[in-house]
């Protein structure tokens, strides 16, 4: 697993007494869609916080395209190449659409510390290209503050793409959506991954979602790996079934 | 320090720290509830005292007349708090926080005048306390007795709570408030009784710490902001709505102050330390230190995640190019129409605009609240003042430095303040503006003491009163344009964004920490800026220029033109400049009319006057399409 872009071995992570995450192991490449799944409490959350520097691990390695990442801040993480979206949708909700992408496009090229330019007049076209990519150049002038929360979610996919990233890390990406669109952005997702060959983690309630849409699984349960595979091999897993379905038959 | 004197400020210290207990674990439980934060709470402490005082008059100097007093003014104020509530908070617990704070120091306003009006402008000292006016002889030295029982009542009272919040339905309720008020609001309970009887229980305790100091201390009119200063540190050291953490910090301030008075001064390796001088200052530089290392306060917790994103900030649209053109001509027009008086308003109006709109650009599109942003602007006055008379600059160099000075402090302050957020980021700035303001006031020898520093007129050729308006406009008109212009910057949007969310700012690399810190240091420099031109334009400077009077100023000019637009600061500016001074020559009471006149405001436009004005104006054009 040379190729993978991102590598995880051993990871621990305990609050109190609670041990959250126990020895969790995986690999991504590129191209590929993995989904993370499990039944809630099962540490998937915290997992994805210590990909992205938001929580420090106790113990275990976090390597992005072969090179340790466990104690950097989120922003650094970012700046090697990992685009984030959250469980809850966070963006700028007092500028435009189109700001919001220019934001992280500014950020990437390292120009926001100018005191006396004029926000917005770099990157307009980059920023429309990556809203266009995800069917959002038709609210491009909206603020985000008035947007319906699945276009909320697209725009931060959109701004998740800004730095070229070459892993996009999707915490419950369809969340609150209807269902017809939760197939919609993951498809466009999974459209977008292929294409620019980017790894693409995301945890998921909808199974749809996730049967339909992953290349591979894991499974999450009380802070362990339990199982790992295709989309079929999963389905077929009595370990799996047991925690879904809370039987062995 | 002998052993005795140990043990003898130690008592010292926990008999001063009963009222500051008292006071603290009011405003904490208020707090906590209704997520207010009451500035008029010192008000109520101050009428605590002046209630007691008239009391024990009409009641007789016996022991039954002394504690009914006491008891029957903490009531009293009671009631007080519950009529503020019902009257004025209660119609705008849905406007913006920030609007809510402006409604409180409006009714700190009317309650000083209130109290001048009843009591007189004197200083009022109470009786000894009948039966307990005796001292008790304690290792050689002696106590005063009321000072025994003041040590007492604190862990009573902290009793007495402990009760009525683990034991009563109430203090379920008012536990559950504190944690996730919404989803009390949603389980049916009825949330105006609950807040009411906050508001009555908090305020009790404000008047029944006020009441128990007559013994003490005369009740005076500046009692209100110096004690809720002291409260506000302690509520903040002990972590907001914890009451035992109001006892804990009730404690370690009141023995820190008292220690400071006791050691007074000291020669270390041949240097003199005056801790007495340090007794103003003690309290907030333990502030500073617990909230670098405890955030949230000693036994507080992270404040609960609000569910209704409260106030969603609406994007920011830049003033026309045309209109700020009319205005300039409008500006550089005035003097040749106007008399003296009006060009030397016109010139304060200027200056508290720079200052209005610093604090506007920091608070608002920053999101970073300020209450003590009179720091910088009092800083820069100072630096003005001081390199022109002690160290003999030029007028013109010393105006031009002293932004520097003032930019210098933020970058000191400004660092330990971005490691905070919300209210707790607040009493933080004000807590560095009070430390300014008490090595001010007391380091005569340089800064004049409470006199302050006199003889800082404008060199010859800006003398003149239009001439130096001139130089006034321009250079704050220079400083409003570059805050101004700087907002719609790549640096001033991601500023706007990490206000927005954290959390995406840092998810795409932008070190939020480092733009508010460095936005810290403009609006500082730039608020000295307007007390630098202040200085001169006054000829003298004092340290209420420092004053938590001077930042409340601010944040009622900020919050009356509206936060929510870039021209509401300076409409703020100019309408409150003018209204107090055209009142002030009418009446002795123009707090209570400037706070009559905000809180109509509060009540009647919620977005302040630009936004309300707006607002109007949009429906007006609605209607017509």
């Amino acid at each position: 697993m040379s190729d993978a872009v991102l590598q995880v071995e051993g990871l621990h992570k305990a609050f109190g007494g609670v041990q959250a995450v126990a020895d969790v192991s995986f690999a991504i490449t590129a191209g590929e869609m993995l989904a993370l799944i499990g039944p809630n409490g099962a540490g998937k959350s915290t997992c994805f916080n210590m990909l992205n520097g938001q929580l420090v691990p106790d113990a275990g390695i976090v390597r992005l395209a072969g090179r340790d990442i466990v104690g950097l801040r989120p922003r650094a993480v970012w700046q090697l190449g990992v685009g984030r979206t959250f469980q809850i949708t966070a963006t700028f909700v007092s500028l435009s659409v189109r700001e919001n992408v220019q934001m992280a496009l500014y950020s990437h090229a390292g120009r926001l510390r100018s005191l006396l330019h004029r926000f917005g007049a770099a990157f307009r076209a980059e920023a429309d290209a990556l809203l266009a990519q995800v069917g959002m150049l038709d609210q491009a002038e909206r603020t985000c503050g008035v947007l319906a929360y699945g276009d909320l979610k697209r725009v931060e996919l959109a701004m998740a793409l800004a730095n070229e990233p070459r892993l996009l890390l999707m915490d419950e990406p369809t969340a609150g959506m209807a269902p017809r669109e939760r197939v919609a952005l993951m498809e466009l997702t999974a459209g977008l991954a292929r294409r620019r060959n980017i790894a693409v983690l995301f945890t998921e309630h909808d199974m749809d979602v996730v049967f339909s849409q992953a290349d591979r699984i894991i499974v999450l349960d009380r802070g362990e790996l339990i199982a790992g595979g295709t989309p079929a091999e999963v389905r077929a897993n009595p370990k799996v079934r047991a925690v879904y379905l809370g039987s062995t038959h | 320090m002998t052993f005795a004197s140990i043990i003898i400020q130690l008592l010292n210290g926990l008999a001063a720290a009963a009222s500051l207990f008292l006071v603290s674990a009011g405003l904490s439980l208020i707090f906590g509830v209704t997520r207010i934060v009451n500035f008029a709470h010192g008000s109520l402490y101050m009428l605590g005292l002046y209630g007691a005082y008239s009391l024990i008059q009409a009641l007789g100097r016996t022991p039954m007349g002394f504690w009914s007093a006491v008891v029957l003014a903490a009531l009293a104020v009671g009631l007080v708090g519950v009529l503020i509530e019902v009257l004025v908070l209660r119609r705008i617990y849905r406007a913006p926080e920030l609007f809510q704070l402006l409604a409180t120091f409006a009714v700190v306003l009317v309650i000083k005048d209130i109290a001048l009006f009843v009591w007189g402008a004197e200083d009022l000292v109470g009786p000894r306390a009948p039966g307990l006016s005796m001292a008790v002889e304690i290792l050689g030295k002696r106590i005063p007795a009321y000072d025994l029982l003041l040590i007492a009542i604190g862990p009573v009272v902290l009793g007495v709570m402990w009760l009525l919040l683990t034991r009563t339905r109430w203090g379920a309720l008012v536990r559950a408030a504190t944690q996730d008020r919404e989803m009390v609001g949603a389980l049916g309970v009825d949330q105006a009784r609950l807040f009411t009887s906050v508001f009555f229980v908090g305020s009790v305790l404000a008047g029944l710490g006020g009441a128990l100091q007559i013994p003490r201390e005369p009740a005076n009119l500046e009692l209100d902001l110096a004690i809720i200063a002291d409260a506000f540190v302690i509520t903040v050291v002990g972590g907001l709505g914890s009451i035992g953490g109001a006892f804990l910090a009730a404690i370690i301030i009141g023995v820190a102050k008292a220690f400071c008075i006791g050691i007074g001064t000291v020669t270390w390796f041949g240097f003199e330390i005056s801790f007495s001088k340090l007794t103003l200052v003690v309290e907030f530089l333990i502030m500073a230190v617990v909230l670098v290392a405890r955030p949230y306060g000693l036994l507080g917790k992270p404040q609960a995640v609000q569910r209704i994103a409260a106030d969603l900030a609406p994007p920011l649209t830049a003033p026309s190019w045309k209109i700020a053109l009319v205005w300039v001509v409008l500006l550089l027009g005035v003097p040749l129409v106007a008399d003296r008086y009006i060009t030397i308003m016109l010139t304060d109006i200027v200056c508290f605009a720079l200052f209005a709109v610093s604090l506007h650009f920091i608070m608002g599109p920053a999101g970073m609240v300020s209450f003590g942003h009179a720091a910088y602007f009092g800083l820069g006055a100072y630096a003005a003042g001081l390199l022109f008379k002690r160290a003999g600059l030029p007028m013109e160099a010393a105006l031009l430095l002293a932004p520097l000075c003032a930019g210098a402090f933020a970058v000191v302050y400004g660092w330990f303040c971005v490691r905070l957020s919300g209210v707790y980021l607040a009493m933080l700035t004000l807590a560095f503006a009070q430390i300014s303001w008490s090595i001010v006031f007391q380091w005569d020898s340089v800064t004049g003491g409470s006199n302050g520093v006199f003889g800082i007129w404008p060199s010859a050729w800006l003398a003149g009163k239009t001439t130096y308006y001139y130089l006034a406009l321009a250079c704050c008109g220079t400083g409003i344009a570059l805050l101004w212009r700087v907002l719609f910057s790549p640096f001033g949007a991601a500023l706007r964004a990490g206000r927005d969310s954290p959390l995406r700012a840092e998810a795409i690399g932008i070190d939020l920490r480092g733009f508010q810190w460095a936005a810290f240091v403009l609006v500082g420099a730039l608020a000295g800026l307007a007390g630098s031109v202040y200085a001169f334009s006054k000829g003298s400077i004092s340290p209420s220029t420092i004053s938590i009077g001077q930042s409340t100023d601010g944040l009622i000019m900020v919050l009356l033109g509206g936060v929510e637009t870039l021209t509401g600061p300076v409409v703020g500016a100019a309408v409150y400049t003018w209204v107090r001074d055209a009142v002030a020559r009418h009446t002795e009471f123009w707090r209570a009319v400037m706070g009559g006149i905000i809180l109509l405001i509060v009540l009647l436009f919620p977005q302040g006057l630009v936004g309300g004005l707006k607002a109007l104006f949009l429906r007006w054009k609605e209607q017509r399409a």
